[in-house]
C-alpha cells in the first residue's frame, strides 16, 4: 500500500477535522435539488479497473460506473464525474462536493461516523491462489506450509489470528509477493479475493483455490452524513434492482473478462442489498 | 512487445488526452506562477523592513507555508474552508490559491535574499542623490536584483510545474493522473504501458521546462550589463 499517500491523507484529515467543533452545516445537496438541478455529481475512480477507469476514449467504465449509470437514468438525470483517490474519498462524500461515491467504498465503522452508506451492491473477502498442480482449495490445507502475504494487509491480520499453523511469509509490495509465488518460494497466496481473482486469470498457471475467506466486507454508495432523502432513494433503487438481477448483469458487463469462468459471481456480488 | 506497448498511446484519443491533461497542469502552475512573482517580489520587500511586527508576521507565513506540506495546504483549503465556513471552492480554484501562497513564500525568500546582496552602498548613493526609498527600490535596487533572480525563478516555477501532480487528490485530472488512467486501462493486456506512459510523460514535462529554461537563459545573458 501507498503508505507515504495514507500517513499525508490521514494528516490532512487530522486538520481539517479539528475544526469540526463548530463546523457549519456541510451544502450537500439533497434528492430535489439534484433532480431539479439535471445533474448529480458522482465520485468515482478514474484508475482502478474493473471497478471504475476511463476507456481509450476518454469515458468512464467499470462495475461501480455501471451503477452509476443506471441510478442517474432511474433518477432522470445527467451524471457529471468526478476522479477520486482512495485517500480522498471520505472527504469527498462528507463534505458533499459529490453527491455520492461510488468508488469501490468499503463499509467501515470509522467510515460510518463520517459519511452515511447506503445498501451495499458488492462484497470482498480473502482469496488464496496457489500453483494449478498443488491447489489449496481449503484453510486446513495450509497447516504446515508456507503462505504469501502482503504486510499491512488485512490478509496478515487473519491468518495470525486464525491459523496458527500456517507459516507466513511477509512482503511489502505486491510484486514483490507475486514474484514469490512465481518463484514457488510460499505453497500460495493471499489478500483481497478481487485481486488474487484478476492475477489468476492473467497467469496461467494458477488458480484461486478459496475464492470467499475470512470477514466479509461490504462495498456501498456513501452520501454526506444527513442527506436522507437521497440516502433512501438509493437505497430504494438498489432494492429494485435486486428484482431484475442487475448487479450479476453489471458483473457479466464489466467484472466477468476480468475474473473469467473460474470465478463464481456469488463471491462478489450482491443484490437487493442483502448480504447473505 | 515492445511496439505494443507504444501503441497503446494512439488507441482512441489517449495522446490527445495526455496533452489536455498537460493543459490542465500548465494552466494551474503558469497562472499561480503569474500570481506568484508580483506577490513574491511585494512579499520580499516587506520581508526586509526593519520592524519586529512585520518580521515576525513574514516569518511565520513563511514558515507555516514551507513546513506544510502542499497536500495538506491543498486538503485544508479544498475541504477545511467547506467544513469550517460552508464555503464550496472549486478544486482548480483551491489549487492556484495554494500554489500562488505557496510561491509567493519562496519568491519572496529569494527576493528578500537578492535584495540583501545589494550592497549598503547603493542604497546610500542613492540617498545622497536625494531620491526618495521608492525611488531608490524601483530604480537602483530592483533593477539590479532582477537578473539575480533570474536562475532561482525558473528553478521554482519548474518546480512548480511538477509539483502541481498532488492536485490529483482534490479531484483534477491532470497529465500525470491521465496516464495513469491509460496505464490502468491497459493493465491486463499490456502489463509494460506504464514504462511508455510514463516515458511520453517525461518528454512532455521536459519540453514544457526546457524551453523556460532557454528564455530564463537568455534574459540573463540580455540583462548582463
Amino acid at each position: 500500500m501507498k503508505k507515504s499517500l495514507l500517513i499525508a491523507a490521514a494528516a490532512a484529515l487530522s486538520l481539517t477535522l479539528a475544526p469540526a467543533a463548530f463546523a457549519e452545516d456541510v451544502p450537500y445537496r439533497t434528492l430535489d435539488e439534484i433532480v431539479e438541478d439535471g445533474t448529480i455529481r458522482i465520485g468515482v475512480f478514474s484508475d482502478k479497473a474493473p471497478f471504475g477507469y476511463v476507456d481509450e476514449n476518454g469515458d468512464y467504465q467499470g462495475y461501480d460506473v455501471y451503477f452509476a449509470e443506471r441510478l442517474a437514468k432511474d433518477l432522470g438525470v445527467e451524471v457529471e464525474y468526478t476522479s477520486l483517490d482512495p485517500a480522498s474519498r471520505v472527504e469527498y462524500a462528507a463534505t458533499g462536493k459529490v453527491d455520492v461515491v461510488l468508488a469501490n467504498f468499503t463499509v467501515t465503522p470509522e467510515r460510518a461516523e463520517q459519511v452515511d452508506f447506503a445498501l451495499p451492491y458488492m462484497k470482498v473477502a480473502l482469496g488464496v491462489v496457489s500453483p494449478e498442480d498443488a491447489p489449496i482449495n481449503d484453510i486446513s490445507e495450509l497447516d504446515g506450509k508456507t503462505l504469501i502475504i502482503v504486510k499491512g494487509t488485512t490478509a496478515e491480520t487473519y491468518f495470525t489470528e486464525n491459523a496458527p499453523d500456517v507459516k507466513l511469509q511477509k512482503y511489502d509490495a505486491y510484486a514483490e509477493a507475486y514474484n514469490a509465488l512465481l518463484d514457488g518460494r510460499g505453497d500460495a497466496f493471499s489478500t483481497d479475493n478481487t485481486e488474487v481473482l484478476a492475477w489468476a486469470q492473467v497467469n496461467p498457471g494458477f488458480v484461486v483455490g478459496i475464492d470467499s475467506l475470512g470477514n466479509l466486507d461490504s462495498i456501498a454508495p456513501a452520501v454526506a452524513k444527513g442527506n436522507e432523502t437521497l440516502l433512501n432513494a438509493i437505497n430504494d433503487e438498489i432494492a429494485a434492482l435486486g428484482e431484475e438481477n442487475f448487479f450479476h448483469a453489471d458483473y457479466d458487463a464489466t467484472l466477468a473478462d476480468v475474473y473469467g469462468d473460474a470465478a463464481d459471481p456469488e463471491a462478489l456480488v450482491v443484490e437487493g442489498g442483502v448480504l447473505e | 512487445m515492445q511496439d505494443l506497448g507504444i501503441s497503446i498511446l494512439f488507441k482512441g484519443t489517449n495522446f490527445l488526452r495526455l496533452l489536455g491533461g498537460l493543459g490542465i497542469t500548465l494552466k494551474i502552475s503558469l497562472i499561480s506562477a503569474a500570481l506568484s512573482v508580483p506577490l513574491g517580489i511585494a512579499f520580499g520587500m516587506f520581508m526586509t523592513i526593519k520592524n519586529p511586527v512585520t518580521r515576525a508576521i513574514s516569518r511565520i507565513y513563511l514558515d507555516f507555508i514551507r513546513i506544510m506540506p502542499q497536500l495538506v495546504l491543498l486538503f485544508i483549503v479544498f475541504f477545511g474552508a467547506t467544513r469550517m465556513f460552508g464555503w464550496n471552492l472549486s478544486n482548480e480554484f483551491s489549487a492556484i490559491f495554494v500554489f500562488a501562497m505557496w510561491g509567493t513564500a519562496e519568491m519572496g525568500d529569494l527576493v528578500r535574499s537578492a535584495l540583501i546582496s545589494i550592497p549598503k552602498h547603493q542604497y546610500e548613493s542613492a540617498e545622497a542623490l536625494g531620491m526618495t526609498k521608492l525611488q531608490t527600490y524601483f530604480q537602483i535596487i530592483i533593477p539590479q536584483t532582477l537578473r539575480r533572480l533570474i536562475p532561482n525563478t525558473i528553478n521554482l516555477v519548474t518546480r512548480m510545474i511538477k509539483t502541481t501532480s498532488l492536485v490529483v487528490l482534490i479531484g483534477i485530472v491532470e497529465v500525470m493522473k491521465v496516464g495513469q488512467q491509460i496505464i490502468d486501462a491497459n493493465r491486463f493486456e499490456y502489463p509494460t504501458a506504464a514504462l511508455w506512459i510514463y516515458g511520453v510523460i517525461f518528454f512532455l514535462y521536459f519540453f514544457t521546462c526546457w524551453p523556460i529554461s532557454i528564455v530564463a537563459k537568455k534574459l540573463e545573458a540580455k540583462w548582463k550589463n
